[in-house]
């Protein structure tokens, strides 16, 4: 009995990739499996190689593996771009069409089943993933009927006739797997789940969601890769909430009218990926100069330019932080699981007016579009805060204004919506007095500047930074952001069984940089190593200027566009810890 | 019931005298009155330029923002409040070339926000550089040989793109504006008024009396039909763009909140934002 296996799809883009991997690990969810998924794709829609992994565990998992167990291949291609990461007797389930083989110096099982051929027996060759699926669920020797119970729903609106045909077609590529191995592989009967369904989703999805729990009612969106599941999803849900979703003519018009949208008063958000990020710079400022409260996703992928869009990478940080001209006061988060995705979105839109600032809500595109387990969310803990936005205001007298920018102790003004009688002030972008009106008095501007950029003095978001610190000084404090928090946990297993002492920080917070709370785990550590996918160290850089120990900080860098593996950290760790320095992923 | 002077504040314009805006100022001013509006259901938003200065110039909710990006700001306000009357306004160079984009899917988009353009074909703030609809072999500090570029014709690319309230006119004629911006509030959709704002500072051309020289008022043609597009279209072609009135009205497509599923007659920002644990449940269940 195994506690957890790793299991992959591969096919030519289009070819039923992604409903085969649907359809499985809906499944196992069922069982109470917890999951967590990797999606290699390109910026195509139908050709090119495209494969779905899924890592199965009886145990809370948030990282890719190493190894594979299982490969289901729709082609040779599949094969032989895979079977290298096949452990020693790993197995691989292809389509006989082809004729697989198994590439040199590979030592695997191979099932060669008729998918195709099977497929189009029921009538279409479509059914090909249900074939191939039916017959790797066989081989692990989990229950049928959960299985089909999950077909039955991908299929149901079709009509009974398809649901049965798809259901047939499983059977029949159970069986023929079955015969040809002899019943189900002892080496992959995995433990049994507790049974217990978790949530699983995509951090996307978890942003919708909380985003919908947070009041969010209008969205205002240009489709991007690996944003775009966002306002798909907001599109299908928000009309039920009186909201809706409107895909503008590009991001500059998002932005924007995401600001006039929360100026009058209702939570709205946008979602984007770096380009679009990089459009949106020139609003950002007036939303930070007009005290308007804005959420922004930004779900990285790999730059710059069009750059690897399809790929992972965490190199916006610097454009987070630094963008837009000019200074502004501006909030940047970084969720680090899909629970966080959640809560964090809710949390970006309080802070978003508790301080009337923008709010940047940056994931990565692991995190962005990586299915995996989920705990269940909690709905006692979904709080709406508006800050000091103020109703019922006495009215003006003569040709007074509402002092929508009046100078005050925490830097924060009170905030009248448009309708209120008493509440008539001006917006602007130029430098404003405390009605809004335009000013360019010395005075009146130094004490705008100072109010704006004081407002986020000593703000902390829930878990500014995450701590996992069992040692007072460890050789080695390993910090990251995103979705690498996982990878580094595995990490330090292994190196905890090297004998290297680890602590773990998480940085949620990327702005305002938490350097209080980071400081004594800094200076507690022998070194410091921060691991990020980008080129240039940005989060290191971040935590140089801000808290020092430049002297012991050591970055790990990996920018080819895939995550980091359990095995790339320990590597880096270990060589760290042993000689000093590291070599490059 | 407000009158046009409570739409008045104590502000004075930065625009030179006999700028062709004031009296755009003061027609946006009685129509708003004329309409019934008080000032605190107007949101006027504006974007930069001289003319952009206008959301201070009025007293009702105002909104200044960036350069060419007026519209979907203003597009953001009407959905969040489709109570709020929201008039959006800008210069030539704001609506026309920087902002083309967002004036072409606003026509498109049709909600009900009333454009008005303040159209002088100079860019009068940066001190006289062409603009989008300056003529050709207009000498300006950025084509000191003439402008080799073709005047844009944003009446025609307002039919085009499907507007359903296409009107234009010139400052001097405050009546025919007052009503043309009248009828702009009332329409239900989205409705361009392109207005010839003589800009007395740079613009030796497109003079206040080349203007009244040049355009042909729509009331001379009393059979014209403006729920005829293809007339509207013949008609800014033969005027060769110097045409005043209401050019074009279609009164039968609905305004883009009308179309949007579950959108209700109250401003969304009234609404409720907290989900109940029951509807909470419903979503989170979609994920097992």
């Amino acid at each position: 009995m195994i506690s957890q296996l790793s299991w992959k799809i591969g096919g030519q883009q289009g070819e039923g990739v992604e409903s085969t991997d649907r359809i499985f690990s809906t499944a196992l969810n069922r069982l109470g499996y917890y999951l967590y998924g990797y999606r290699h794709f390109s910026s195509r829609i139908k050709g090119g190689h495209t494969n779905n992994k899924i890592r199965i565990s009886t145990q809370p998992i948030r990282a890719i593996s190493d190894d594979l167990d299982i490969l289901v291949a729709f082609d040779q291609e599949s094969i032989d771009l895979n079977a290298k990461e096949l452990r020693l007797g790993g197995v691989i389930v292809a389509d006989a069409k082809f004729n697989p083989t198994i590439p040199d110096g590979i030592d695997a099982r191979l099932f060669a089943v008729p998918i195709t051929k099977m497929a189009e027996e029921l009538g279409t060759s479509l059914m090909k993933n249900m074939v191939a699926s039916g017959a790797s669920w066989a081989l692990l020797g989990l229950p049928l009927e959960v299985f089909n119970k999950a077909v039955e729903e991908e299929f149901g609106r079709k009509g009974a006739a398809i649901v049965e045909k798809n259901i047939e077609a499983v059977k029949r590529g159970a069986e023929f797997v079955l015969e040809q191995a002899g019943g189900p592989l002892d080496e992959f009967k995995l433990d049994e789940a507790d049974g217990q369904q978790k949530l699983f989703m995509i951090g996307n999805e978890a942003i919708g969601l909380g985003s919908i729990a947070a009041g969010c009612r209008l969205m205002a969106a240009y489709p991007i890769t690996p944003a775009s599941e966002i306002m798909e999803y907001l599109i299908k849900k928000l009309p039920k909430f009186g909201g809706t979703v409107v895909q503008t003519e590009d991001e500059i018009a998002a932005v924007t009218m995401a600001i006039g949208a929360n100026y009058a008063g209702v939570r709205t958000m946008t979602a984007s990926a770096g380009p679009g990020l990089a459009l949106m710079m020139e609003a950002i400022g007036l939303a930070g100069m007009t005290e308007t409260p804005l959420v922004i996703v930004n779900t990285q992928r790999g730059g710059p330019s069009t750059g690897l869009p399809t790929k992972q990478e965490q190199s916006d940080l610097n454009a987070m932080v630094y963008g837009t001209h000019g200074e502004i006061p501006k909030i940047v988060i970084a969720p680090a699981s899909i629970e966080d995705c959640f809560y964090d979105t809710i949390e970006s839109f309080n802070l978003a007016e508790q301080y009337q600032v923008p709010v940047i809500l940056m994931t990565d595109l692991q995190l962005s579009l990586g299915k995996q387990s989920c705990d269940q969310l909690d709905y006692d803990k979904i709080e709406i805060k508006r800050g000091k936005l103020v109703q019922d205001v006495p009215a003006l007298e003569g040709h007074d204004l509402f002092k929508r920018y009046e100078l005050t102790e925490d830097g924060v003004s009170p905030r009248v919506l448009p309708g209120e009688k008493g509440g008539l002030h001006h917006v602007t972008g130029v430098e404003h007095d405390e009605t809004g009106r335009p000013s360019e008095n010395a005075l009146n501007r130094q004490n705008m500047m100072d109010k704006r950029l004081g407002k986020l003095d000593n703000m902390y978001i829930r878990d500014a930074i995450r701590v996992d610190a069992p040692h007072e000084t460890p050789e080695l404090l390993i910090i990251g952001m995103g979705s690498t928090g996982g990878t580094i946990d595995e990490a330090r297993t292994l190196l905890s069984q090297d004998g290297i002492t680890t602590n773990h920080i998480t940085i949620r917070q990327i702005h305002p940089f938490p350097t209080k709370p980071l400081l004594p785990y800094l200076q507690n550590a022998k070194k410091v190593i921060v691991i990020e996918n980008n080129a240039t160290g940005q989060l290191a850089g971040q935590i140089k200027m801000n808290a020092g120990f430049a002297e012991k900080i050591e970055s790990l860098l990996k920018y080819d566009g895939n995550p980091f593996l359990p095995s790339d950290v320990h590597k880096a760790c270990k060589e760290l810890s042993l000689d000093g320095n590291i070599q490059r992923v | 019931m407000a009158t046009f002077k409570e739409f008045r504040n104590n502000v004075k314009p930065n625009w030179c005298p006999g700028c062709g805006d004031f009296s755009i100022q003061a027609a946006i001013q009685r129509a708003a009155a004329n309409v019934g509006l008080e000032p605190e259901n107007l949101a006027v938003i504006s974007g930069i330029g001289c003319s952009g200065r206008i959301s201070g110039y009025i007293n009702a909710y105002g909104f200044h923002g960036i350069h060419g990006r007026v519209l979907p700001i203003a597009q953001g306000v009407k959905l969040a409040n489709r109570e709020l009357t929201v008039i959006a306004s800008g210069g030539d160079g704001d609506g026309f070339a920087i902002g083309m984009g967002h004036t072409v899917h606003a026509i498109r988009r049709n909600l009900n926000v009333t454009y008005i353009v303040m159209d002088n074909q100079i860019y009068g703030l940066t001190k006289g550089q062409t603009s989008p609809r300056s003529a050709e072999g207009f000498k300006t500090k950025s084509t000191p040989e003439g402008s080799i570029e073709t005047t844009l014709s944003p009446l025609e690319i307002a039919l085009s793109a499907g507007a359903t309230f296409v009107a234009q006119s010139f400052s001097s004629d405050l009546k025919q504006l007052t009503k043309l911006i009248e009828e702009g509030i009332n329409h239900e959709g989205f409705s361009l008024i392109n207005v010839f704002s003589p800009c007395v500072t740079f613009n030796k051309i497109n003079t206040y009396d080349w203007f009244k020289e040049n355009i042909v008022n729509l009331e001379q043609f009393p059979d014209y039909d403006p729920s005829n597009r293809v007339q509207a279209m013949n008609k800014i072609m033969e005027t060769n763009g110097l045409l005043t009135g209401l050019i074009y009205q279609n009164k039968t497509r609905k305004s883009y909140e009308d179309l949007v599923t579950g959108f209700k007659q109250e401003g969304l920002a009234k609404q409720n934002i907290k989900i109940s644990s029951e509807e909470f449940d419903k979503l989170v269940a979609e994920f097992k």
